[in-house]
């Protein structure tokens, strides 16, 4: 990491200081249901942390208490120095993130969902406006899809055109919600490198949840694991080989066992 | 005890907006796209068939009153009756029925898709605020539209009752005599009046559509229930409103 610790966005000039994550003691729960059960973690300005684990360990629901869309039951989560459950710190930190679903905007085109973010904080003229986006839409094969609606685009187009309106925003902060599990290998390749530049050149803080062991080894700084509402483990990609905890080693390396699959107990 | 807490948190809900929507009413003129095409769409939405039923209520208007005052020989003054009632009670009335079936559902059913399919979450996360683009366009549309279609009610209404009161037989009331009468009795303030009822009842609806629609929770299922609420809550409101308004403007 260089130690000026400034992120430079790849569309703009401005430098701003790269932030980090804090979160202490963070509970969540809804209703009866815990989800979350005292997290703390530490993530630093300009890392990369791949948050990995089960169907429903809660990890959307921790990068939203990230982004503010969601507020802890106790404890808490600081981004920089601000508190992300206030509004104020959305003004003061540029986050951005990328919905598991995509959560574009249905009745706007593909350009005009990645340029609302521009035009409403009057980033640039309409012609810069015009660059960033087409910059944007070129970086993920996207140019031809410019005049679509989301309606008219598959999953995986879909899921880029969420990661193209995310870049848009320039964040200094960037949570991805799992954004190559629609995509094709090649696909995934491109969003593992666009991650890495963002850090290597810009000193974007990255979090990233992934089911993709191969995207989280490669370019992770440090792996989270979050089991039942805990981080199982937290450690860079060589020190997860390493792992005694028998739960996060077969999370990591399920066995198939076609001789005895697992569903056929259910079966009976 | 349940639904009343709910009806308070609805109410409080709905002011809360409508306060944070006001902070942001200088970026209006920022948005005057958006503002244009609310415009249009609750006018395109709405204009026919406003003028289609005031127009029935109109003749509607002139028949009964044609029936009952041609036995006291009073038959000019239908076009009094007519303007009046129009311009006082029906007319707004209706426009605000009309708005909140046909404008305030929409309005209900695409915030509240925005808001189950994440697209307000990502508007917040945008640092753009949800109330500023989805909610004051609309409310500055539906004030200036309720005007020109309150207006355009009266209007078509008072054609509708002139038409009528000529062409039936046992009416047959000249349409000099009936706009005389209807220009004579029907004063500037009852036009006014009807359109403050309006601009109110307008207002009102759009808010509560907008609330509504943003406080959608759960699957797609809730937007079919939002609308519904949305619409029922809109009429509830037209009438109780429309009887305290008539009340103060007297
Ligand atoms: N708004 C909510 N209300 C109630 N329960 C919720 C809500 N959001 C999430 N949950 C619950 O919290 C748990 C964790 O959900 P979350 O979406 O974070 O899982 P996840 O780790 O992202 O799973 P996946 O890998 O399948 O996306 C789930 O049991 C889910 O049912
Ligand atoms: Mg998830």
């Amino acid at each position: 990491m260089s130690p000026c610790h400034q992120t430079r966005n790849p569309f703009s000039e401005a430098e701003s200081p790269a932030v980090g994550v804090v979160c202490e003691q963070l509970s969540k729960s809804f209703g009866s249901l815990e989800v979350l059960k005292q997290i703390d973690l530490r993530i630093e300005p300009g890392e990369i942390f791949v948050l990995m684990g089960p169907s429903g360990s809660g990890k959307s629901v921790l990068l939203k208490h990230i982004v503010g869309l969601e507020r802890p039951s106790a404890g808490k989560v600081m981004v920089g120095e601000f508190d992300a459950a206030e509004a104020e710190t959305r003004e003061k930190i540029r986050m951005a993130l990328v919905f598991q679903a995509g959560a574009l905007f249905n009745s706007l085109t593909v350009y005009d969902n990645l340029a609302l973010y521009p035009r409403e904080h009057r980033l640039a003229s309409e012609a810069g406006i015009r660059e960033k986006v087409m910059r944007a839409l070129q970086i993920l094969s996207l140019e031809n899809a410019a005049g679509k609606y989301p309606s008219q685009l598959s999953g995986g187009m879909r899921k880029r055109v969420a990661i193209a309106r995310a870049l848009v925003q320039e964040p200094q902060l960037m949570l991805y919600d799992e954004p190559t599990s629609e995509l094709d290998p090649v696909m995934s390749a491109t969003i593992s490198e666009i991650i890495a530049t963002l850090k290597d050149e810009y000193h974007v803080t990255s979090i990233v949840v992934s089911h993709d062991r191969d995207l989280a080894l490669n370019i992770a700084d440090r792996v989270g694991i979050l089991m039942e509402g805990r981080l199982a483990i937290v450690a860079p990609p060589a020190g997860l080989r390493q792992t005694t905890d028998e739960r996060v080693a077969d999370f990591l390396n399920p066995k198939i066992n076609l001789k005895q699959p697992r569903f056929r107990e259910l079966a009976g | 005890m349940k639904p009343i807490l709910a009806v308070l948190e609805g109410i409080g809900d709905t002011v809360l907006l409508l306060v944070r929507t006001l902070r942001h009413a200088s970026s209006l003129p920022r948005q005057l796209p958006r503002f244009i095409d609310q415009c249009y769409q609750i006018g395109y939405a709405t204009l026919p068939i406003v003028a289609i039923l005031s127009f029935f209520i109109g003749g509607v208007l002139a028949l009964q009153a044609g029936y009952s005052m041609s036995n006291f020989g009073a038959k000019e003054f239908i076009g009094s009756l007519v303007g009046l009632s129009m311009a006082r009670a029906l007319g707004p009335v209706m426009v605000a029925v009309l708005v909140a079936g046909r404008v305030g559902s929409a309005i209900t059913a695409e915030l509240a898709s925005m808001k189950v399919y994440q697209e307000v979450d990502a508007l917040v996360t945008m640092n753009i605020p949800p109330e500023r683009i989805l909610v004051l366009p609309r409310l500055a549309a539906v004030l200036v539209m309720m005007p020109v279609l309150a207006i355009i009610a009266n209007l078509v209404g008072w054609f509708g009752g002139a038409l009528v009161a000529h062409t039936v037989d046992f009416i047959a009331l000249e349409p000099d005599k009936y706009f005389e009468t209807l220009r004579r009795y029907t004063k500037f303030d009852d036009i006014a009046d009807g359109i403050i009822k309006a601009e109110v009842f307008g207002f009102v609806v759009v808010l509560v559509c907008c609330s509504i629609g943003l406080r959608t929770r759960g699957g797609p299922r809730e937007i079919g229930a939002s609308v519904t609420k949305a619409v029922v809550t809109s009429l509830i409101l037209i009438l109780v409103l429309d009887y305290f308004l008539t009340k103060a403007l007297l």
